[in-house]
This record gives C-alpha cells, sequence and structure tokens, in this order.
C-alpha cells in the first residue's frame, strides 16, 4: 500500500499531464495551474526540511571536530542572522539596542552548536547554561526595546538595510567571484582538450583555433576565416547538435512513459 | 519725395500682404470642406471567428484592406479595431495594426476582474477604422457581429505530436511485451556505466568516499528521474561494499527523494544500519554557493570518484575541474547540450544526453527497461528515415509531406 498509492498518483497525474497538453480548454488550464501550485506548496514545505538538515549536517560536523567544522559556525550563524534581518525593522530613526539583539542572539547559537557538539556533562552544562542566558538576555531586549519591532506578516523586513547590504556587500562579490573562477577553469579545460595528441585531436585544435579567430579582424584572410568558422558552427556543429537534442527528446517521453507506467520506479529507490 | 511715395507703397503693401493673409484661413477652411475626399475608403469583407485551439477568450478578426491601403490615395496608415458586447456600442479598443494587415487576433483576459476580459459564449460585435495620418480623418467599417468565442477541448494543431507520442507508446508496449516472453535484446555497451562499479571499487580500495551531485534540476526534470534511478543502483553497490557515499543537494525536494532512493538502497542491499540520513543533505539553492560548498567538500574529503548525473548549467565545469584537480575519478551526465562539452573535457567518463536516460535500463537490465530502450532505438531510427524523406520532400518542394509535421500552438 505504501508503494501502490504513490504509482497510483504518478499515473493519474502523469496521464493528466499528458491529456492539458492536448487540451487548450479552460477547465484543463485551471487544473494544470491549480497542481503547479501544488509543487510551490510542497517546496515551500521541503525548504523547512531541508533547512534542518543543514542545520544537523553543520552542528554534525562541529560535534566531530571535523575539517572545516569553523564554516559550519559561519553558516549556521549566517542563516540564522539573516533570518533575523528580514523579519524585523526599526520603528523610527535610530536602532536602539537592535545590534545588541543581533549579537545576542549570534552568541546564543554558537552556544547551542556547542552544547550539541559537547561530550562531557560539565561541558553540556555550561554551554546549556550560557545559551539559556543569552537566549533570555535576547527576548528581554527585543522585548523592552521599541525601536525596532518583528514583521511577520508583512514585508518590512525585506527593506531593513542590514538584510540588503548583506546580500548586496557580501553574498553577490562572493557569489560574483566564484561565477568569475569559470574563466580560469575554461582556460585550464581547454588547454587539456585542444592538446593534439592524434589526429582527431589535431583537428579538434584546428577547429577550435579557426573559431576562435573568427572575430579577430587583422588576422590575414579574415573574412576567410570567418567564413569557414561559421560554416563550422552552422553546419556539422549544429548537425551533431540537433542529433543529440533528438535523443534527449526521445529519451525524455520513454522515460516520462516508463516513470507514469510504473515500468521505471528508481525514484521510489526501486530500480 | 521719391522716398516718400516708396515708404508709402511699401506700407500699402504689406497692408494688403496682411489682408491677404487673413483671408487665408477662408481658403484653408475651403480645404477643410475638400479634405472629405481624403477620407479612405472602408475596410470590407469583415470576418470575425472563434480563435481556433485555445481556451477560449479570443476572436480572430480578418478583413480586406482599404481600396486607399497601397494604392489610391494611399493615405492609410493603420486599423484600429473596436469591440463591444452590444451591436450599438459603446465599442472599446481592441488592438491597433499597421496599414497592409488583413488580421487581427483580439486576445483577451480569462479574468472577469481584468479589463482586457473577453467573455465566453457571449455575442460580440466589432468594427475597424481606417486610420490616415491625421486621426482626425478616418472612416469607420460597418458593425460586424455578433461571434461567440469559447474554448476547444482538442488541439488540432498538436496531432503530429499526439500521433508520434501514440506511435512511440506502442512501440514500448510491443518491445516490453517482446522482452518479457524472453526475447534477448542487444544494448550497446555504455563506457560511463560500465566504469560506475569500477570507480565504487576503487573508493572502496582507498578508502575514501564517493560524491554523487544531482545537479541543478527540480525533482520534475526528467534528467533528475534518471539521476535518482542510477543513485539507486550506486547506493546499492556502496552499501554492499561498505563504501562512504555524500550526496549534496540543492534542491529540498530533490533532497527529500534522494533521501528515500539512498535509503531504499541500503535496505536492499541489506545493511539498512549503514544507512543515515546525513549522506544525502541540504546545501543551499543559491548556484555559485553550491558550487563553493561542492567544490570544499571535494577538497576537504578528497573523494575517489564523483558522480555528476542530471541538470548543469555553469556550475559544471567548475565543479568538475575541481573534481579533477582533486585526483577523483569523474563520471557525468547531462541533457545539457551546452554542458556536455565541459564535462567531456574535464571527467574522465561523459553519458552523452539519452545515455542518462538509457542508464537505468542499462544498470537493471531487466525485460521492461530493456524493451522500452529498443522503443527509443526504433524511433530514432524513424526519425532519421523521416529526416532523410523530409530533406528530399522540401528540396522537391512536396509542402504536403512537410506540413503533415507542422505542429501549431
Amino acid at each position: 500500500m505504501r508503494r501502490q498509492i504513490p504509482f497510483a498518483l504518478v499515473f493519474i497525474f502523469g496521464f493528466f499531464m499528458i491529456f492539458q497538453f492536448f487540451v487548450p480548454h479552460e477547465t484543463s488550464e485551471f487544473f494544470y495551474e491549480f497542481l503547479l501550485d501544488w509543487i510551490i506548496v510542497i517546496g515551500i514545505f521541503a525548504l523547512a526540511l531541508g533547512i534542518w538538515s543543514l542545520f544537523k549536517v553543520s552542528v554534525e560536523k562541529i560535534k566531530l571536530g571535523k575539517e572545516g567544522a569553523q564554516y559550519s559556525y559561519v553558516t549556521l550563524v549566517g542563516l540564522f542572522l539573516m533570518m533575523a534581518f528580514g523579519f524585523t525593522q526599526k520603528t523610527g530613526e535610530g536602532w536602539g539596542l537592535y545590534f545588541l539583539w543581533i549579537v545576542l542572539c549570534g552568541a546564543c547559537i554558537v552556544a547551542l552548536m556547542r552544547l550539541r557538539a559537547s561530550a562531557s556533562a560539565g561541558s553540556k552544562r555550561m554551554w546549556g547554561m550560557m545559551a539559556l542566558g543569552l537566549l533570555i538576555g535576547a527576548v528581554l531586549v527585543a522585548i523592552f526595546d521599541d525601536a525596532w519591532a518583528f514583521y511577520f506578516y508583512t514585508q518590512e523586513g525585506l527593506s531593513n538595510s542590514m538584510f540588503r547590504d548583506f546580500f548586496d556587500y557580501i553574498m553577490m562579490p562572493i557569489l560574483a567571484t566564484m561565477f568569475a573562477l569559470l574563466a580560469f577553469y575554461i582556460a585550464s579545460a581547454a588547454y587539456r582538450a585542444f592538446r593534439a595528441r592524434n589526429l582527431l585531436a589535431s583537428l579538434l585544435l584546428l577547429a577550435a583555433l579557426l573559431v576562435m579567430s573568427r572575430f579577430n579582424p587583422f588576422l590575414p584572410g579574415a573574412e576567410y576565416v570567418a567564413k569557414a568558422s561559421n560554416w563550422l558552427m552552422n553546419v556539422p556543429n549544429m548537425a551533431a547538435q540537433r542529433a543529440i537534442v533528438i535523443g534527449i527528446g526521445l529519451g525524455i517521453v520513454g522515460t516520462a512513459l516508463k516513470v507514469i507506467l510504473g515500468i521505471e520506479r528508481g525514484y521510489m529507490g526501486k530500480g | 519725395m521719391k522716398y516718400k511715395i516708396l515708404i508709402v507703397g511699401m506700407v500699402l503693401l504689406f497692408g494688403l500682404s496682411s489682408v491677404w493673409a487673413q483671408s487665408e484661413p477662408e481658403e484653408s477652411d475651403s480645404v477643410v470642406i475638400d479634405s472629405a475626399e481624403l477620407f479612405p475608403a472602408p475596410v470590407s469583407d469583415i470576418k470575425l471567428s472563434d480563435k481556433p485551439n485555445d481556451h477560449g477568450h479570443a476572436v480572430v478578426v480578418t478583413w480586406e484592406p482599404s481600396a486607399d491601403d497601397g494604392g489610391g490615395k494611399n493615405n492609410v496608415v493603420q486599423y484600429e479595431i473596436y469591440w463591444s458586447t452590444s451591436f450599438d456600442g459603446p465599442f472599446d479598443t481592441a488592438g491597433v495594426v499597421p496599414s497592409g494587415t488583413r488580421e487581427f487576433e483580439h486576445v483577451g483576459s480569462k479574468d472577469p476582474d481584468d479589463p482586457k476580459y473577453i467573455p465566453d459564449n457571449t455575442d460580440l460585435f466589432y468594427q475597424i477604422d481606417v486610420v490616415t495620418a491625421d486621426p482626425l480623418i478616418r472612416t469607420t467599417s460597418g458593425t460586424e457581429g455578433p461571434v461567440q468565442c469559447s474554448g476547444q477541448w482538442y488541439n488540432t494543431g498538436r496531432t503530429p505530436v499526439l500521433i508520434a507520442v501514440l506511435i512511440f507508446g506502442l512501440l514500448t508496449a510491443v518491445f516490453v511485451t517482446s522482452a518479457r516472453k524472453g526475447r534477448k535484446l542487444y544494448v550497446r555497451p555504455i563506457g560511463g556505466i560500465e566504469a560506475v562499479d569500477d570507480a565504487i571499487g576503487r573508493a572502496t580500495e582507498m578508502g575514501r568516499p564517493i560524491l554523487y551531485v544531482l545537479g541543478l534540476g527540480s525533482a520534475a526534470d526528467v534528467a533528475t528521474i534518471a539521476s535518482f534511478t542510477i543513485l539507486g543502483r550506486v547506493a546499492k553497490r556502496v552499501a554492499e561494499y561498505q563504501t562512504e557515499l555524500i550526496v549534496p543537494t540543492y534542491d529540498p525536494i530533490v533532497m527529500s527523494v534522494a533521501q528515500e532512493v539512498v535509503k531504499s538502497a541500503y535496505y536492499d542491499a541489506g545493511r539498512p544500519e549503514d544507512y543515515k540520513e546525513d549522506i544525502v543533505h541540504f546545501v543551499t539553492q543559491s548556484q555559485f554557493a553550491y558550487v563553493a560548498a561542492v567544490n570544499g567538500t571535494m577538497l576537504r574529503e578528497l573523494p575517489a570518484t564523483n558522480v555528476y548525473m542530471g541538470k548543469f548549467f555553469a556550475e559544471s565545469l567548475l565543479l568538475a575541474e575541481t573534481g579533477s584537480l582533486a585526483g577523483s575519478i569523474q563520471i557525468s551526465g547531462t541533457d545539457e547540450i551546452a554542458q556536455i562539452p565541459f564535462f567531456i573535457v574535464a571527467c574522465d567518463y561523459t553519458l552523452i544526453g539519452e545515455e542518462l536516460y538509457a542508464a537505468s535500463a542499462y544498470l537493471g537490465r531487466e525485460p521492461k527497461l530493456l524493451g522500452s530502450l529498443k522503443a527509443q532505438d526504433w524511433a530514432k531510427a524513424a526519425v532519421v528515415i523521416l529526416a532523410i524523406i523530409g530533406l528530399i520532400a522540401a528540396n522537391l518542394g512536396w509542402d504536403s509531406f512537410t506540413n503533415l509535421f507542422q505542429v501549431v500552438d
């Protein structure tokens, strides 16, 4: 029964998805959009599971003292602080004791992680007391400080300058740096790919040189180089790509049919 | 004296010219009256029909252009289409199209609160204005209608797709039945899949973990579904060899499904006690943050084998190059055309496109799965034959053949 119900659901909704592709009627559209909304709802609940998983793995790393465990502190403090920033905003001009509250929250998270990672009873007691003290301090500040407030149901928190600045000036540059690494990785990968080890590799190198030099106006015979590289891109390259695309398309249809008909059960852990 | 006469003459001349200038509006008035001749001829033969193959709330308006559009006075700039639910109006603007156009699709909203809402199964009336460069000089057609729009229950433009799906489904059924009856089906060896077992063995011998990356796809992507199947096989073998498995995920739904897949694999291998929920864990839903986390894992844990199966985008080379630098054996597979070259360059084995989908059948060797794989091969053969015939037909101008395959949305 535990497996039959999911298979039945996959069969019904899988066939509905095929059916709705051929039925443009409003009723069909309504059910299609309704099902898509369900994906969003499930995604939100699954996100909570994801955050719990991240928390557990990070704490486990700290507990076991694994290599790079210090990054787990950064991960969890960053995670909870951004959540705190996103749900709070100042009510007037000044921030009051907001930064003290942030420090207390951050320290409380670190103390809780140390508590989870502690092996001895004495250490557990010490970190537990510390976490409790910091938590009480954070709660008191939150209750008595009127300079800022929590916003759980409205979007005020998203305009919190802390929330925006942390994202714009810390997160974005780090992400851009990661993306920029791609240029160097392409260079090293290209070096490996274009080594003329045999005839085919030499042809690949020649084709690559032609394609790379097609935009160079100073090259002698630039016009012919451009024509040759355009031909390479539009004829042999496109032919190969389309062959792969047709194969992929059939593969997708085949796999989808197998899943809907219950032939392929790998996604449920049953091969 | 002569100067005085000259000055008086000039004054008189200016006076006369001003009188003449003031009389110009009268001449101008006569132009307005004459401009009746400038009014363009109206459009003719207006036809209204429900837009086919849609969800309703749309009408197609066609007409014969004004005689002054591209000929005659040649002063038509655009056509303005108006609509109403009553013959007598009031009429609202449906749209504007440039001169030379003969058709307009009035596509409205299905939301009754939207100003662009067009009701279904209700009489609708249309007028078309032929407009010149001067918006005041225009000719309105008579009111045309009624027409009613409604949604259809079948999109005839997608009939070729339906036929193709039915044929493919039939082929699959035939080959699955044939395989179940014991017919032996040959499947060509796939290097990347054959290497999986060796790679797991290598990891066991080296005492290092295996890193399995499911990519950035969602659980709804077929590539990710295919990857789940391969993950199940890999996890089962890993459980048998008692090797460590690391599965960092990008999507929390994918994480939940992958946890179930790995758990089942450990149970099937008879080692449920070795299963830990943290084997499959969530990292982040930010693309490059995910790359940073997985790369960090690679460099710290130094996995013996990295398996990348699923949907990959710009992160493919960042992951594969780092794995290569870490000295891992790497097996990859994706259906993202743009990322395949990166994987080929940086990985030891790459499943190209459809091989990713064939992998589950190849690994399982189950008749049902092999049968469907065979159906795919026959479908590919059919596509190749039809492509060749289509090439000949297109070159010989046999449009009736090529039109058979035209899909209209």
